[in-house]
This record gives structure tokens, C-alpha cells and sequence, in this order.
């Protein structure tokens, strides 16, 4: 037992760290330097907290059940029928979730949806899709096509099966998507503030004006020890939850789709041109703008303002291949620990890990340059951009990777134990080929997230190179047509990337999957 | 274990290393330039290549968010400064950084070259340049609506105007409070409000930043605003980005609520190299470098002697007599007129 415990312990010491020193250290630091200062009663505050905090609490309840509502057709239809194209609609699904918010905006505002609760609402829905679809379907492809063919047998309805039986298996990969969708919106930033006119606050919005325009840093610490508080409350539940629902299944280890048949076919064409098509209409518009004029030859070219657009390319697809294997390493093991025991440890280690999800960008930026020069002064090097990155990737890993490993059931690990294989010999031959799969899909997000991550990067003090979404933002921010229509150029080929690197992760899981 | 055996000499390497640096004067190898991202975005291996090769010193760019955040690091890192030289403070934000003293003063070899008006009386930072923020409007709009272009602020509270008017946030936005501030003083502290009230009154629109207003909301790009807040020289950018080449800019300026933005550079306190890093102000502020300024940064150079690309000249407007406040009005000020600002904007 003892070596198990030391193996517990070394596993645990690396997630722990890489949390503890680039998330929790900075944290402490910049709220400690800010709560320092601070002079409670400030005149009106309370009454103004109330409002931002009562507003983004709601609309992050309302932004994530009905991201649920409009992804629910698609996944249904992914998680349980082949049909051509299949693969392909995954892949696209995944483009609204990296496009930088100020493009999106962009699109939205072109559209007419703006400065109302609906197009933020929208536009929440817009972005977070693919984090239900692709989260559930995971796990839904591979219950075991048995158990629903024995309740059909016994003669329950295909809605029965799907309450009694589908729906409950599913509980821990819908919980793992809420809580994403839910941080994510919880910390909405810049499509509140570009869509929401001038009546929308979020605590995000409201840190970031104390924070960076009138550097009130009591205010803002106070407003971001609130944001965590509620992050850390939502979370809690949560993993409560999580811990409650998780059911020990066999988990097939391929996926068990079939080619729809029947009535079932129109439903699935349906759920997808359907999904498709709404997620288009913005996408439409900006690959319109984006052919306005010669704005992709433009992209070749050196800019005397902005250098070489496309250079950009290789700077994030270098950064997102470093923040993903970061992510998946650290993703992984702390996967393993969260699962290895169940308790109040192993709980409170997966709820801090999902934590840079739900904090403030501002904060963590300026976190990491009041307290990263110690021991090696990593502010301003190259490296702190991917491991930004890779904190916000983490809770993807271990979101998607947790469920799957919680459904091993423990007497298969047992049996291994007694047959003498080692606890690494037990993670490898069964946890892991079960896992592999669930890890993959964390590791994609992990990329993406790297790909289209602006907030938190913008915020630190970084060497001056430009990222795809860093490159559209310095087109933006200057006048002329081709720098409109060469950002809006970058933002296609950014989609682009995206649909094919997703699109090439998940060939790679099958391949994978052969393997064993 | 093994991994500790290797690792350990490294970390210890490298913390000697950080250590070695502490204060040794002479010439540094590089000098850390920290500086907003909109500068960071348009220096490339060109840019400093006279410099270095002056000097022997290489410069490496550090970009830090929008010039808010900018201060703002460096307010927090004072002890422990991530550059030798600051560049982008303007003066909406000087005061900040002048209060919690983290420039160490310096004045400059080419100071006679830049106008009194725009100098720092104590020479805590240099100033390198400067730009109006102004309302610019849509010509053919105008021309299809058979409009005057207004100029005078008071003309816009009319319907004809306010509705077709988008101004940014002061509380996000940078040219948003520097257009606030204009208000303040063409109206005075009694009456600014008022016609902030009018305006909302009759429709003004209200959005987060810039690149909000000018590709969303300006006519220009397909939006509902004729008159946005911008910048005097946003017309050449007009003229020298345009897809179609374009004798005429397709925008204008109202020279009336112009704010001018100085840009500054400072040597931060704590650097290691004091003498390089002025070396580095005075480069800045260089005829040499002051000519590549319009074209890149799409600002004024602060040094007079600097010529003007014939293409800038052609399209741009200076303003008369635009508004500026003192570091010490604003510090006071900012954040008692942006929360007035908000309750009557917002209320």
C-alpha cells in the first residue's frame, strides 16, 4: 500500500505544481497586493455588486442551458449513427469556439444583433455548441449498444431507453459541460461588451475597468475574490455531483455508431444541416467581408505596419503544439490523481484545477508579472505565452478524460493488482487504451484554445510576437479597408486551421484506436 | 533523481545569472523596451537597426496590452522593472505613472527640437509624439443626405446629427476619454453633462472601443454612424490602406472636440543600464526615427525638425486649438468625471 501512496503522491506533485506556481502563487500575490490597500464601505458598492453579480450569474445559467437546447439535435445525431460527413460537421462545429470575440462581435453587430441580452445570449450559444457536442457525444458513442437493445427487447420505448438509461449515463459528461459552458460564460468579457451596449455589466467587465482603466486594485481584488467565490461555489457543487452520479459501466472501448435507418435518417440530416446552418450565419459574414477584395494574396505580403500576416500561422500553430502537450501531460496525471482516490483531497484538487477557467483574465496577467520572477524571472520570456494557454486547456483535459476514467470499473483495476501488474502497469494496460480516447478529444480543445486564445495573453507582459488572433487585432485597430478585410481574411484562415487540425485529431484517434 | 542532478546546476546557472545583472553599469548586450501593442505591432527587425548598429546594442520589444495595462505593469513591477525603457504612456495616463514615480528623469540630447507645450517640465519622460483624437465623418454620406458637416459640438445635438453619432466608453476606451475630456473643456466642468444628456437624449451611440465604432458602427463600413470619435489622422490611413488607390480620403475631420494625445518615453527607475537606456530615448526621439513615425504609427512626430511623407501632409488635418489637460487635472479628475459620466450615460 505504502508504494502506492508514494506513487499517488509523485503523479500528484506535477499538476500540483504547475497549478500551484503559475495559477494559485500569482493569484495570492495580486490579491494580497490589492486587498492591502483596501478601504471597505466604499460609498454605492455593495449596491452595484449585487447588480453586475446578479447578472452574471443569471445570464451564465441562461447562456448554458440553452447552449444545451441547440446542441442537443447535433449530438444525438453524432453519438449514435455513421453517415457521411459525420466527422466533418464534428470539425466545423468546433470553428465558432476559437474565433476571437471581437470577430464574432463583428459578425453579430453586422447582423443587426446588438446591444441586447438576446445577441449576448446568442452569441454565448455560438461559441460554447461545440463544447456540449463534442464533451457528451464522447461518451455517449460508446455506451454499450446491449443495454439499450435488452430494454428495447423488454419493450421500452426509444424515449424510455433514452430517460431511464441514456440520460443517466450521460449525467457526468453533461455535467462536465455545463460547468464549462457555465465558467465561460460566467466570465464572458468582450461580447458583453461589444453586443451588450451600455446596460450590461459582467464581473469580468467590471474587473477589467477598475483593474486596467482607473487602477482601483482594492475594487478589482474585491470584485475578483467575489468572481472566485461564486466559480468555487458552482464548481463545488459540481464535483458533489459529479462524485454522486458517476456510474461504473463497460465502456466499449471502440465507438458504436450504426448508419441511421428509417425515420432516423431525416432526424439526423436534419439535426446536422440544421446545427450547421444556424452556426453559419455568422461565419457567412465575415467570409464575405473576407472577399471584398484581394485580402488573402495581402496575408503574403510584408506590411510595413504589421509585418507578414501569415507568419502569425507559424507562431500559433508552435505555441498551441506546446500549450497541448503541456495541457495533456498535466491534464492526464491530474486526471489520475482526481480518480485514483475519492475524499475531500482529490475533490478540492480537481475544483482548484478548474479554477483559471473562472478567474479574470487581468488578473491572472497581472498575477504572473507581480510574482514570476522568482526563482528565474519568467516574466516577459516567450514561454509564459503557452503556459497561459495551457492553464486555461487543463480543466479541458481533465474534464473530458475524468468521466471515462471514473466509468473503469474498479474490480477490473483489482483483479489486474492481484494478477501482480504494478499500479503503473495497471494505468497503462487498462486505464489508459480506455482513456486515450476521451484524452484526445481534451488534447483538440487544448490546441484550439491555444489557437484562439486572446485574453488572458493580451494581459501579460509578452516578447513582441504575434499570434493569428494577436495579428487580428492590430488590423483592427487601425483604419482602412484591406486592414478590415485582411482581419477578416485572418480570421477565415483561422477557422480554417481549426476545422482541419480537429478534423486531423480525429483521424488520429482512430489510428489510435487500432492499435488495441 | 537523475532529472534533479541535471536540472540543479541549470537553475543555479540561471539564478546566478539573474543575480549577476544586479548593477553592474557599461553597456548592456540588450535593452528591454516595454511599450503598448499597438507600437509592439509595428516594429520589426528594421526599426532599430540603426541603433544597434550605433550602439552594439540590440532592443528587444516587450508588448503589454493597450497603454492602460501598459502603466499599469509598471506601476506593479517598479521594484523589479521588466524593461529599461517605457515607451506609450499619453497623458490621459501620465499622472499615474508620474505619481507612483517609476521613471528616473532624463533629458534628452534632441529636447530643443520638440516644442515647449509638449515637454515635461522636470523631463521625467520625453515626449516622442502626438495625435488629435477627433470626430471624423463620412464624406459621401454627408453628400447623399445633402448635410453641412457640423462643426461645433453643440450643432450635433440636433436630431439630425446625434442619432448618427457613435462615441467610445471613457471607462474602456482610450480615445473615448480623451473625447470625454474635450467635452469637459469646451463646455467647462458646469455644462459638460448637459450636453452629454442632449446627446443621449437624441440617440448617441455608445460602444466599448475603436475598432467598435469605426468597423462596425461608421457608415463607412456599413454601419448607422456617420460621425464617429477617431483620430485626425485616420483619413490618410483611409487613403494609403484603401483596397482601390483613392486621390481624395473618403473621410473627414471636424476640428471642433479634439483632443491631442501626447505619447512618452521614460528610462524606468531600477534599470541596470541608466546611460544605454537614454542613449534609447534619444534614438526615439532622433530626426532618423521621428521620419518613419507617420507612416507606421499614424501620429505626429514630436521632434519639428522631422519632415512630414507628402502623403500624410496631403490628408491630414492638424486642429487648431485642440483641448489638453495637465497630468495633475486628470489624476485628480479622471475618476470622479468618468463615474459622473456613467451615471448620466448609464442611469
Amino acid at each position: 500500500m505504502r508504494r502506492i501512496r508514494w506513487g499517488w503522491a509523485s503523479v500528484a506533485a506535477v499538476p500540483a505544481l504547475f497549478i500551484g506556481y503559475f495559477f494559485a502563487y500569482p493569484l495570492v500575490r495580486i490579491l494580497a497586493l490589492g486587498l492591502s490597500e483596501l478601504s471597505i464601505g466604499a460609498s454605492g458598492l455593495e449596491a452595484r455588486l449585487l447588480r453586475v453579480g446578479w447578472f452574471t450569474l443569471w445570464q451564465a445559467v441562461v447562456s448554458t442551458i440553452l447552449t444545451f437546447l441547440v446542441a442537443a439535435p447535433l449530438t444525438w445525431a453524432v453519438s449514435s449513427h455513421e453517415f457521411r460527413g459525420r466527422r466533418l460537421a464534428m470539425a466545423l462545429v468546433t470553428v465558432p469556439f476559437v474565433l476571437p470575440t471581437v470577430v464574432v462581435g463583428t459578425a453579430f453587430v453586422s447582423l443587426g444583433w446588438r446591444d441586447s441580452i438576446g445577441a449576448i445570449l446568442a452569441a454565448h450559444v455560438f461559441f460554447n455548441v461545440a463544447v456540449v457536442v463534442r464533451t457528451v457525444s464522447t461518451l455517449w458513442s460508446r455506451i454499450d449498444p446491449r443495454l439499450h437493445e435488452a430494454a428495447r427487447v423488454l419493450g421500452a420505448s426509444e424515449w424510455q431507453v433514452f430517460r431511464r438509461i441514456t440520460l443517466p449515463l450521460l449525467r457526468p459528461a453533461i455535467a462536465a459541460a455545463a460547468s464549462i459552458v457555465f465558467l465561460f460564460t460566467f466570465t464572458s468579457f468582450g461580447i458583453v461588451l461589444i453586443l451588450g451596449g451600455l446596460r450590461y455589466a459582467t464581473l469580468e467587465v467590471e474587473i477589467f475597468r477598475q483593474a486596467v482603466n482607473l487602477f482601483d486594485l482594492p475594487l478589482a481584488a474585491t470584485l475578483a475574490i467575489v468572481q472566485l467565490v461564486g466559480v468555487s461555489a458552482a464548481l463545488y457543487f459540481y464535483s458533489r455531483y459529479q462524485e454522486r452520479t458517476a456510474s461504473e459501466w463497460t465502456l466499449e472501448s471502440g465507438s458504436n455508431l450504426s448508419r441511421p435507418k428509417g425515420i432516423a435518417r431525416f432526424g439526423v440530416a436534419a439535426a446536422t444541416i440544421g446545427t450547421l446552418a444556424v452556426l453559419a450565419i455568422p461565419l457567412s459574414v465575415l467570409i464575405r467581408r473576407s472577399m471584398s477584395g484581394s485580402f488573402y494574396p495581402s496575408l503574403l505580403e510584408t506590411d510595413r505596419v504589421v509585418g507578414t500576416p501569415v507568419s502569425a500561422v507559424w507562431n500559433s500553430l508552435v505555441f498551441a503544439s506546446v500549450a497541448m502537450v503541456l495541457a495533456t501531460v498535466v491534464g492526464v496525471m491530474a486526471s489520475a490523481v482526481i480518480t485514483g482516490r475519492s475524499g475531500q483531497l482529490s475533490r478540492w484538487f480537481d475544483l482548484t484545477l478548474m479554477l483559471p477557467l473562472g478567474t479574470s483574465a487581468v488578473t491572472i496577467g497581472f498575477g504572473f508579472i507581480v510574482a514570476l520572477d522568482w526563482p528565474v524571472d519568467l516574466r516577459a520570456t516567450i514561454w509564459l505565452i503557452p503556459i497561459a494557454h495551457a492553464l486555461v486547456a487543463v480543466p479541458f483535459v481533465v474534464r473530458t478524460t475524468v468521466p471515462t476514467l471514473r466509468s473503469v470499473p474498479r474490480e477490473v483495476r483489482e483483479a489486474a493488482s492481484v494478477l501482480g501488474a504494478s499500479p503503473l502497469r495497471v494505468w497503462r494496460e487498462i486505464d489508459l487504451p480506455i482513456v486515450s480516447r476521451a484524452t484526445l478529444v481534451g488534447a483538440a480543445f487544448a490546441f484550439v484554445i491555444s489557437l484562439g486564445e486572446f485574453g488572458a495573453t493580451s494581459f501579460i507582459a509578452r516578447p513582441n510576437t504575434a499570434t493569428i488572433p494577436t495579428m487580428i487585432f492590430r488590423l483592427l485597430s487601425r483604419p482602412g479597408e484591406t486592414s478590415f478585410g485582411m482581419a477578416m481574411a485572418m480570421s477565415v484562415v483561422l477557422a480554417v486551421i481549426t476545422a482541419g487540425v480537429v478534423l486531423a485529431i480525429d483521424r488520429a484517434r482512430v489510428g489510435e484506436l487500432g492499435a488495441f | 533523481m537523475r532529472h534533479i542532478r541535471t536540472l540543479l546546476p541549470i537553475a543555479v546557472a540561471l539564478l546566478l545569472a539573474a543575480c549577476g545583472s544586479g548593477d553592474q553599469e557599461g553597456t548592456p548586450e540588450t535593452l528591454k523596451l516595454i511599450t503598448h501593442d499597438s507600437f509592439a505591432a509595428s516594429v520589426d527587425d528594421a526599426t532599430f537597426s540603426a541603433f544597434t548598429a550605433d550602439t552594439g546594442i540590440e532592443v528587444e520589444v516587450i508588448a503589454a496590452g493597450d497603454a492602460g495595462a501598459l502603466v499599469n505593469q509598471a506601476v506593479l513591477t517598479r521594484d523589479n522593472p521588466l524593461a529599461d525603457v517605457l515607451f506609450g504612456v499619453d497623458d490621459t495616463f501620465l499622472s499615474r505613472a508620474l505619481g507612483n514615480e517609476i521613471f528616473r528623469p532624463y533629458e534628452s540630447r534632441h529636447i530643443e527640437m520638440v516644442d515647449e507645450a509638449l515637454r515635461d517640465a522636470d523631463s521625467r519622460v520625453t515626449p516622442i509624439d502626438f495625435g488629435d483624437v477627433c470626430f471624423n465623418y463620412d464624406k459621401n454620406w454627408f453628400e447623399d443626405a445633402r448635410l453641412e458637416v457640423p462643426d461645433d459640438l453643440d450643432d450635433l445635438r440636433a436630431d439630425d446629427y446625434a442619432p448618427y453619432v457613435t462615441v467610445e466608453h471613457p471607462a474602456t476606451s482610450s480615445p473615448g476619454l480623451a473625447f470625454m475630456l474635450a467635452t469637459i473643456d469646451v463646455f467647462g466642468e458646469d455644462a459638460w453633462l448637459d450636453w452629454w444628456r442632449d446627446m443621449k437624449e437624441a440617440g448617441v451611440h455608445v460602444v466599448p472601443d475603436w475598432d467598435t465604432a469605426y468597423y462596425n458602427d461608421f457608415t463607412r463600413y456599413g454601419g448607422a454612424s456617420s460621425i464617429v470619435v477617431s483620430y485626425a489622422s485616420s483619413p490618410p490611413a483611409e487613403v494609403i490602406f484603401s483596397e482601390e488607390p483613392l486621390d481624395e480620403a473618403p473621410t473627414g475631420v471636424i476640428e471642433a472636440g479634439c483632443y491631442r494625445q501626447i505619447e512618452y518615453a521614460g528610462v524606468l527607475e531600477g534599470t541596470a543600464y541608466p546611460e544605454s537606456a537614454g542613449e534609447l530615448i534619444d534614438f526615439l526621439l532622433s530626426v532618423e526615427f521621428q521620419e518613419t513615425v507617420p507612416l507606421t504609427w499614424f501620429v505626429f512626430p514630436a521632434n519639428r525638425e522631422a519632415d512630414l511623407p507628402q502623403e500624410f501632409v496631403d490628408h491630414t488635418i492638424i486642429p487648431e486649438n485642440p483641448t489638453r489637460f495637465s497630468a495633475n487635472e486628470i489624476d485628480e479628475n479622471r475618476e470622479r468625471w468618468i463615474n459622473e459620466w456613467i451615471a448620466v450615460m448609464e442611469g
